[in-house]
């Protein structure tokens, strides 16, 4: 008994000491009490349920208020929706324990603009216009997911060089995706010259989109039937510098970062998602990737003849903030490699359906034959009918799976469009991030999760 | 990749999918409605896709439920994805998630009337008053 009290004093006055030594104070910190307690916990039940819980591997909502703690403490903080590290307009509603978030709730619906009543407005010609507004950091994704649904509901395949260049250009998307999301979370965390970094390099590609498809976003290019114009003169000159530079300021990224110990520190075992997590809230792409998960929808579920590429799919095991950014810049090396191969083969013929009531004829024609102009006034004011019928396609877009659920009645315009973006799900799986881990941590791990509000609201 | 396409009924929705959850479909990935309005009855369509991962295969659960009930029961216990989507589907329809922890609009504003994505809502039904612009009635 004695024995206890004298260790117990000892151990109260180690920690004093610590406290002091960390905090610079008498007071003591939070810091270093909160993590003494929560260690002896750990040790305490060792029964298999809360190993488990405790190694993720069952989820369950483990959040109690704690009654000790005085409302004085607890407080509720809006962040955004105008807060620069949101990546837009989400409202996080949290409450906060002196630094520790212990509740967080996404708040959305800010950029809400009503895409998919709109959609139903919009005959198919017209679909990907409004499509390519929604996820506006990968908009050929959303072009190419609306064609796609479309061609499956009446039943066309496209042919192979409309194929190519949309995974050609897709696969480009999803670089400068990637690029966007490194740069700008680096920026959230403090590493200002990653975010110049990546929208230089970004730039490249955009020049390339802007001389392909004549918009640097929201490109209407890839439209049900083919794409919209054929690729420019020399553009294997463009791609061929855009895979010589990337690569190249890929390791200059490298060099300033992979071994950085304070991004290493700052990121590495924070904000940690496991599988499990990822299935229960349905998040997927490159999270649920960087948790230990190999599943790519171009490898399971190919789609435009994704199939006959070669690349590996990057998954790393530890699920925290750091594997995810890894995953993203591994991920832009494979892309790199899909380009490359589809830049080499790219096949000759048609890029568009040579079906004259789907496809609009060429300007030349219209001068030369009645019929051309027929045509072309058809599907300019009424668009094409698509057969009754429903059909859900999905493709892997840089955040995840993004599907496209097409119900049509047999008319020119769908009867309901509805788009299964994938930042709306993976948002989801934000309160699980974040809950009990520091305010400074939030920041990085919103970033991780790379939301396009766009995407969200829709 | 074609879905598997599985009609039911309200009263044995959730024992399905508790059925799915076991046969190893990890993933609930999206949840809609198709609004039949004076084309079908019951009105509304609810539409549930799911993923198996180890499978590598699609279900799609498709059920009617009624314009003056709207009711089904909620699947958040058993996926927690379904959340934002019966949210969503709440506001933009009216459909009402038995037992769905928070059960509020999700993309409209909290006061806002109507369900705006059902067929008998009009697009542009209110005006977009632009700055400094003449009043229109």
């Amino acid at each position: 008994m004695k024995n206890n009290k004298i260790k117990k004093s000892k151990l109260s006055n180690f920690k004093n000491k610590l406290d002091f030594w960390a905090t610079n104070s008498e007071e003591g910190g939070w810091n270093i009490s909160s993590t003494d307690e929560g260690s002896q916990k750990m040790l305490e039940d060792e029964n298999e349920k809360q190993i488990k819980i405790q190694t993720g591997t069952e989820v369950v909502d483990d959040f109690v208020i704690d009654e000790d703690t005085s409302d004085d403490e607890r407080m509720i903080v809006n962040m955004g929706p105008q807060h620069p590290s949101t990546h837009g307009v989400l409202r996080l509603q949290a409450e906060l324990e002196g630094e520790v978030v212990r509740r967080v709730k996404p708040i959305i619906g800010y950029l809400h603009t009503g895409m998919e009543k709109t959609g139903e407005e919009l005959n198919y010609f017209q679909g990907p216009t409004n499509t390519t507004r929604m996820d506006y950091l990968s908009p050929l994704f959303n072009e190419l997911v609306f064609s796609l649904t479309t061609e499956k509901l009446i039943g066309i395949e496209v042919p192979k060089r409309a194929e190519t260049i949309r995974i050609l250009m897709t696969e480009l998307n999803r670089v400068s995706s990637h690029l966007v999301a490194l740069a700008t979370g680096g920026m959230d965390i403090g590493a200002l010259s990653m975010m110049i970094f990546g929208f230089r390099e970004r730039e490249l590609i955009l020049n390339f989109f802007e001389k392909t498809t004549g918009l640097r976003m929201n490109h209407n290019y890839i439209r049900p039937g083919g794409v919209a114009a054929d690729l420019p003169d020399g553009w294997q000159k463009d791609v061929e510098e855009i895979l010589k530079i990337i690569p190249e300021k890929l390791q200059d990224y490298d060099d300033m970062l992979l071994d950085n110990p304070i991004w290493k520190g700052r990121l590495q075992n924070v904000g940690i998602l496991t599988t499990e997590e990822c299935f229960a809230y349905g998040v997927t792409g490159p999270s649920l990737r960087a948790s230990g998960y190999s599943w790519d929808l171009r490898k399971s579920q190919p789609y435009s003849g994704i199939e006959n590429y070669e690349f590996d799919v990057p998954t790393l095991i530890e699920g925290d903030v750091f594997a995810r950014w890894r995953v993203k810049v591994l991920e832009i090396f494979e892309s790199l490699k899909i380009i490359e191969q589809a830049m080499n083969n790219m096949p000759k013929g048609p890029y568009k359906v040579q079906d004259k009531k789907i496809t609009p004829p060429p300007r030349k024609r219209l001068d030369e034959s009645m019929e051309a102009l027929i045509h072309h006034f058809k599907i300019y004011t009424e668009g094409f009918k698509v057969p009754e019928g429903d059909a859900y396609v999905a493709v892997e877009s840089p955040r995840g799976e993004l599907g496209c659920y097409i119900v049509s009645d047999g008319s020119a315009k769908p009867y309901r469009m509805h788009v299964r973006g994938p930042s709306f799900c993976n948002l989801q799986a934000l309160p699980v991030i974040m809950t009990d881990s520091p305010i400074a941590d939030a920041v990085a791990a919103i970033a991780s999760l790379d939301p396009v509000i766009g995407d969200v609201d829709r | 990749m074609n879905p598997e396409i599985i009609s039911s009924t309200t009263e044995e929705y959730k024992e399905l999918i508790e059925s799915f959850k076991k046969d190893g479909f990890e993933m609930m990935v999206d949840l809609t409605v198709v609004d039949w309005f004076r084309k079908k009855e019951p009105r509304f369509e609810i539409v549930v896709q799911f993923l198996s991962t180890s499978k590598n295969s699609r279900k799609t659960v498709k059920v009617f439920v009624n314009d003056e009930d709207l009711t089904i029961p909620s699947i958040t216990e058993i996926y927690p994805s379904a959340n934002f989507y019966e949210r969503e589907a709440y506001d933009m329809f009216g459909i009402i998630f038995e037992d769905h922890p928070d059960l509020t609009r999700i993309l409209m504003p909290d006061d806002w009337e109507g369900h705006p994505l059902r067929k008998n809502y009009g697009s542009g039904r209110i005006p977009v008053q632009f700055k400094n612009a003449p009043k229109v009635d």
